[in-house]
Parts: structure tokens; sequence; C-alpha cells
């Protein structure tokens, strides 16, 4: 085994179902990058390098550039998906997904459901998302909730490379359509990743800390903000429990009341929004399912009700910071239980 | 004065820092050799940690909740006769945390991470520990489990002797086919393996379905095995724990393993949710779960062992030690009944399927007295 980035985790994961699967095909804008110019192929291997080096394995019939146009992208890879082969298509970034809604939304979500169960769209979408990278409100958004609301729809959000390959491994070999969210600030944390081929099933929790005291649930990049504040409140004798859901659709609810039954305290840390995002979600299930567990208010520690901020002091504070998690934990941890009247 | 250190140990290649659970013993305490000292909790899994020397606890420096990093200073004993004063043991404790470096120095008889060789087109990953001239050992895994198994015996047994601990086909990092799946090509690839490491003649020990394997490679080439010892082994009886196989290839996530992995142990608080967690990520490896179907079909159809080797221990010549659990839910401790006289037999008392987790020290002694 050996350490390996989140960059080269989907790319091996990708390598490898290629090669094991002549119907993986790989389709999106600038995924090798120089198709049709005079230029470097491969210049790109996507705008983050995540697909690159495939294209000289698989060709260009399997590693389609595509031109600017995402409605053309995700209609070809349902349609495609429908017809037997399992396209993994590129969002660049989850901003731009305005413009091509309707092909995930309403067809490839749909097509399983609308033809009684006798069609398949085994699709991968791979998409960026994340604040924190100067790029203002259109390219830095993390819009998994708007995914996470369609039915029909799987959502993947992973926070460390040995999930990264495992989950990209089981997305393309679901006969789903899988929304697979990757964090601009994540390519490069690196842990130990198999070299051989493995399956995370969906909906299955990952537990990075364990704890008694509170339940901190987030996704993606904020897994690492949580298991920081985890560790600093832990040199102080605060047990904190971590717990990252892998997937946002199915969500691992068991796993989450499993915790809050343990702990009593729940704080959910998330990127997504404000309103009508993951944290609300979950508080309201955690609300309706196990309030008697509480032994306080539920927290959610979320992005503020605003776009992203260009300006970079404005950015940096619209990001949920490992000092606002302390702060929603040392509050909860400060709340007393309020007395029952008998 | 001799003073010697408590350190936490390194228990398999993971693991980086222990947590004091409890105490066994108090400062003023008398200790011998392998007295329990204290528990320590790692994220996997709790162990008891030994006196390696006989003497006095004079310091106690370590408090139950605090984590130390592997090799950090849990206590101090003062060697059997000495009354080292207060301020010696302060410039030792403090000598010792001064020169200290966290995962600075390696333990003598540590193991380096995982090699492997090809046996017969097969990668077989293993570990290695431990030098010398010595007959070698070689510890052989069960049914799901790895060389990782033995993280509580190598490197103990390899103070003496070179020691080899392999993942079967199949299993661990090695590769994920395993052939017919018999007891017997399983042997074959043992017997390979020691050909391929140019060992003529080892001191073989099998854990469960590997007792089996160990007891088949004998089987085979005699004359290449100096001794056997037997864990909670396969191949003695006629019955295993079928529900257990079927619901340790089925299980997919942690809610299903959770009470499956509890019945391999007489306390099913050792079962951890990283202990769940890393047999779960070799379940999801591609090629595991049609290993274990073939294997299991193989071995243990319908909850019947179909290999039996009681007679290669017939031979007094070779010497043998059997060691089970009383509470084993696994394969019954009931099969250690019967056996030739010259055959060791040691049953532990509240240990279950994996008394080399559970009760470590007992058979690491139990293991070197059998070697010599």
């Amino acid at each position: 085994m050996a350490r390996k980035t989140i960059r080269e985790a989907i790319n091996e994961a990708l390598r490898q179902e290629m090669a094991r699967d002549p119907d993986v095909i790989i389709i999106g804008e600038d995924v090798s990058g120089g198709a049709g110019g005079s230029g470097e192929e491969d210049a790109y291997g996507g705008v983050m390098g995540v697909t690159k080096g495939l294209i000289g394995e698989f060709g260009r019939e399997r590693v389609i550039d595509t031109p600017i146009s995402e409605s053309a992208i995700m209609g070809a890879a349902a349609g495609a998906a429908t017809t037997g082969l399992r396209p993994v298509a590129e969002l660049m970034f989850v901003d731009f997904v305005g413009v091509c809604f309707d092909q995930i939304m309403n067809q490839a979500a749909k097509f399983r459901y609308m033809f009684g169960g006798k069609a398949r769209t085994p699709m991968v979408l791979r998409t960026m998302i994340g604040a924190g990278f100067r790029a203002a409100a259109q390219h830095s958004q993390s819009l998994y909730h708007l995914f996470t609301a369609v039915p029909g729809l799987k959502c993947v959000l992973p926070s460390n490379a040995y999930d990264a390959k495992g989950l990209m491994i089981q997305a393309i070999r679901d006969d789903d359509p899988v929304i697979f969210f990757e964090h601009k600030a994540l390519y490069d944390i690196a842990d130990e990743v198999p070299d051989e081929a493995y399956t995370i099933p969906f909906g299955e929790a990952n537990f990075t800390r364990e704890g008694d005291d509170v339940t901190i649930v987030a996704f993606s990049r904020m897994v690492h903000i949580a298991n920081e504040v985890a560790d600093k409140l832990r040199r102080e004798g605060v047990s904190v429990e971590v717990l990252d859901p892998r997937t946002s659709s199915p969500l691992d609810t068991d796993s989450i009341l499993e915790s809050v039954e343990k702990t009593g305290r729940l704080v959910i840390v998330d990127e997504s929004a404000a309103r009508c995002g993951l944290a609300g979600d979950i508080a309201g299930m955690v609300a309706q399912e196990g309030f008697d567990f509480l032994r306080g208010p539920i927290r959610q520690v979320t992005v503020p009700h605003t776009p992203v901020p260009f300006a970079p002091t404005l950015e940096d504070a619209y990001i949920p910071s490992p000092a606002k998690v302390e702060a929603a934990v040392r509050q909860l941890l400060d709340t007393k239980p309020r007395r029952m009247s008998a | 004065m001799s003073l010697h250190a408590v350190k936490v140990p390194k228990w398999g290649l993971s693991m980086e820092e222990g947590a004091v659970v409890e105490w066994h013993v108090a400062e003023g305490d008398d200790i011998a050799v392998g007295d329990e000292l204290l528990e320590v909790e790692t994220s996997k899994i709790a162990n008891a940690v030994e006196s390696p020397v006989a003497g006095r606890v004079v310091r106690i420096v370590a408090q139950p909740g605090e984590t130390l990093a592997v090799g950090g200073l849990l206590a101090v004993i003062a060697a059997a006769g000495g009354s080292p004063s207060a301020a010696e043991i302060d410039d030792f404790v403090e000598a010792f945390h001064a020169n200290f470096v966290p995962g600075g120095d390696e333990e003598e008889g540590a193991t380096a991470g995982p090699q492997t060789l090809d046996v017969d087109g097969v990668r077989i990953s293993y570990l290695a520990a431990g030098s010398g001239e010595a007959i070698p050992l070689v510890l052989v895994h069960g049914f799901g489990g790895d060389a990782n198994n033995w993280l509580f015996n190598l490197a103990e047994l390899a103070i003496a002797r070179p020691v080899f601990a392999l993942d079967l086909p199949g299993h661990g990092a090695s590769t994920k086919t395993v052939g017919e799946g018999s007891v017997a090509s399983l042997a074959a690839t043992l017997l390979g393996f020691l050909d391929a490491l140019a060992i003529p003649r080892a001191h073989l020990a099998g854990h469960s379905m590997g007792g089996a394997v160990v007891l088949e490679a004998t089987r085979r080439a005699p004359e290449r095995v100096a001794s056997l010892a037997l864990v909670a082994s396969a191949g003695l009886g006629g019955l295993v724990n079928g529900e257990y196989l079927r619901g340790f290839i089925a299980g997919q996530s942690r809610r299903d393993m959770k009470p499956v992995l509890a019945q391999l142990f007489c306390d099913p608080s050792l079962v951890s949710r990283d202990l769940i967690e890393d047999i779960l990520k070799y379940k999801r490896l591609d090629g595991v779960t049609a290993s274990l179907e073939t294997l299991s079909a193989g071995i243990f159809p319908g909850g019947r062992q179909t290999a039996a080797l009681r007679g290669v221990l017939d031979d007094p010549a070779r010497p043998a030690l059997v060691i089970w659990g009383r509470e084993d839910r696994i394969v019954s401790s009931d099969d250690a009944h019967g056996l030739p006289g010259h055959v060791r037999v040691e049953v532990l008392d509240d240990v279950g399927h994996m008394p080399h987790m559970e009760a470590a020290g007992q058979v690491n002694r139990l293991l070197q007295e059998h070697l010599g």
C-alpha cells in the first residue's frame, strides 16, 4: 500500500475501471485538453489534472473533450448510459449546473422510475465544489444540497483519498446516476490507498474520531476542520466524535442517531448552504428521530446566507472555520439540560 | 542503580500512540517478569502490558486517560534488590524525556513494512522480524485474517529467532485468488513460501484454518517441520461455526460485522470500530468475497470440516503445542480432547477464538517454552 493523494486516487480508480470495463468512458471540457487544436495533447487532463494520462492509455474514443456546452455533456452522458455505456461526465465547477440541470434532474434522475424500472442510467457526474480559491461567487459554491434534494440521484462527498478511490469505483459500477463532489482544497490530501480495486458501499458513514461528549457530523472538507477541533479539545479532556457520512444520498441516518444517542450533543458542519442545506436536513432528522437523546440544542455551523464573497478577508470569514466549530462545541457543552417539570 | 523504563509497546505497524486505561500495580509493588502492569488501549484494541523485568515499581509516570506516543515512558521499575532515591528516579525520568523522540527510534524486534514474493504466480505478502541462525518460525493466520493478527506476538517471538507471518492467498495484501480453495492448495502455497525464502526447516504455528494448513503442510513434508503450534485450530474436529462464516462473508457494513466479529472474542468489547473498519477495508477489495466463498465451500462446507488431520500429531518426535480458548465459539475447544500424550494441550479460561490477541502474554510465553 502506498500514500496517494485524492487526485491520484481518483485517477487510479478511473484508470482501473476503464481497463476492467470497455464501456467506461470519460467526457467533459478539457478532460484531456488539446482536442481540435494544434497544441499539446493531454495538455490539461482536467483543470486539476485528475484525468491526466488517461487519453494516452485509452485514446480519444474513450476520453472525449467537448465544446463548452454543459447541457450537451450531461445529455450525451445520460443518453449513453441508457444504451449501456458507463460515462464519467465532468461538470468542471458545480456552479455551472444551472445550464444543464434539466438533463440531470428531469432526465437522468427520472429514467429508472418513469420507465418502470426497465432503464438503467449508470452515469457518474464528477464536479468540483468549495470556497477558498479566490474564484468568486460563480466558481466557489458547494451546491450538493441541490442534488441531494432530487430523488434518483446518489450524492458522494469523499473527504480522503481512501474513500475517494473506493467511492469512485462504486459510483462507476452503480447502475444509477451518481454525483461525485470533489472539493478543490482536498486534491493534495494523501493517505494509505490500496493498489487493488475496491468499493465502498454508499450510505455507510465513517467515524474519523471516536468520542463520548459531542458528535460532529461533517462532509467533505469540513471533516478535516471537525477533526482538527476534535484533536484540540481532546487535549483538554473533551471527547468529540466526528462522523463523515461519505454520501449525502443515501444518508446513513442510523450511524448519526447511534452516535447522538451516545453523546446527546450534535454539531453539524456544512459548507453547502445556510438555508435548506445538509445541516438543516440532518438537524431536522435528528430532532424528529432522536429528540429524546439530546441534552442540548442542535448546533449548525454553516456558511452564511450570502454568495461566496470575492474579497479574500470576507471569503475566509465565509467558510466554517475551526474557531467557529470549536465555539459551537463549547457552547453546547456549557448548555445546562433543561429541568423537566413532572 | 539499575532502573528500567516501561514503554508504550508498538502493536502492529499502524500503531502510533496508546492510551493508559488502568494500572494493575501501584508504586512500591514488587513484580515478577510477565506480571500485568497496566492496560493500554489503541484505537484498534486494548491489551495488557507485562513487566519485562523483575523488581519494584518505583514510579508510575503515565496516568489513566493519558495518551502517549509509542515508546513513551509509562513507568519506572527498579531491578530486584535495588532501592533508588527519589532524586535518582527523577533524573532517570528527566533523562528519558530529554532523549525521547516520538516515532524516532525503532524498537528491537520491530517489524519493517510488509514485503512480497511470488509463489507459483501468486503474490504473497508477509511480515518478517528478527534474525539469527535459529530455526525460523512461520505464523499462519485463519479464515478472513491476515499477518497482522499476530501483532502482539511477532516482535516478542522474534527476539530469539527469525519470524515470518504471511498473508495466505485471498487474504491481506496477497493476490485475491485461491485456486480450488482447499487446505491442500493453501499448504502447497505455504511450502512454496518456505522454498521462496530458502527455509529448509521451520517451526510452524497456525491459527484456526491456518492450523489445518500447517498440519497439512506437515503431512506433505514432515522433514521440513521442526515443531507445530496450533491455536484454536481447524483440522482436529468435525465442526466449525457455519453461521459465523456466512455472516463474515456476507457482512457489508459496520453494523453487519459487529455482532459477527463479537463471536471471535470472549470479551466482545475488544471489537472496536477501527478493528471492524480494518476488516471491512479487506472485504471491500475486489476478489475477496469470491475467495472467501471458495475457501468456505472447500474447507468448511455447511459448517463441517473437510480436513481431518489429527493423525499428523501422532509422531512423538515432533513437539506439538495446542492452545485453545475455553470460550471459543468458532471452533470448539472440545476438539483438543483425546490428542496423543506427547502433545501439550493448554486451554485458557475467559478466552475466545483469538487467544493470540486476547491472551497474548500467555500465548507468547507458551510459544516461547514450546520453541525452547
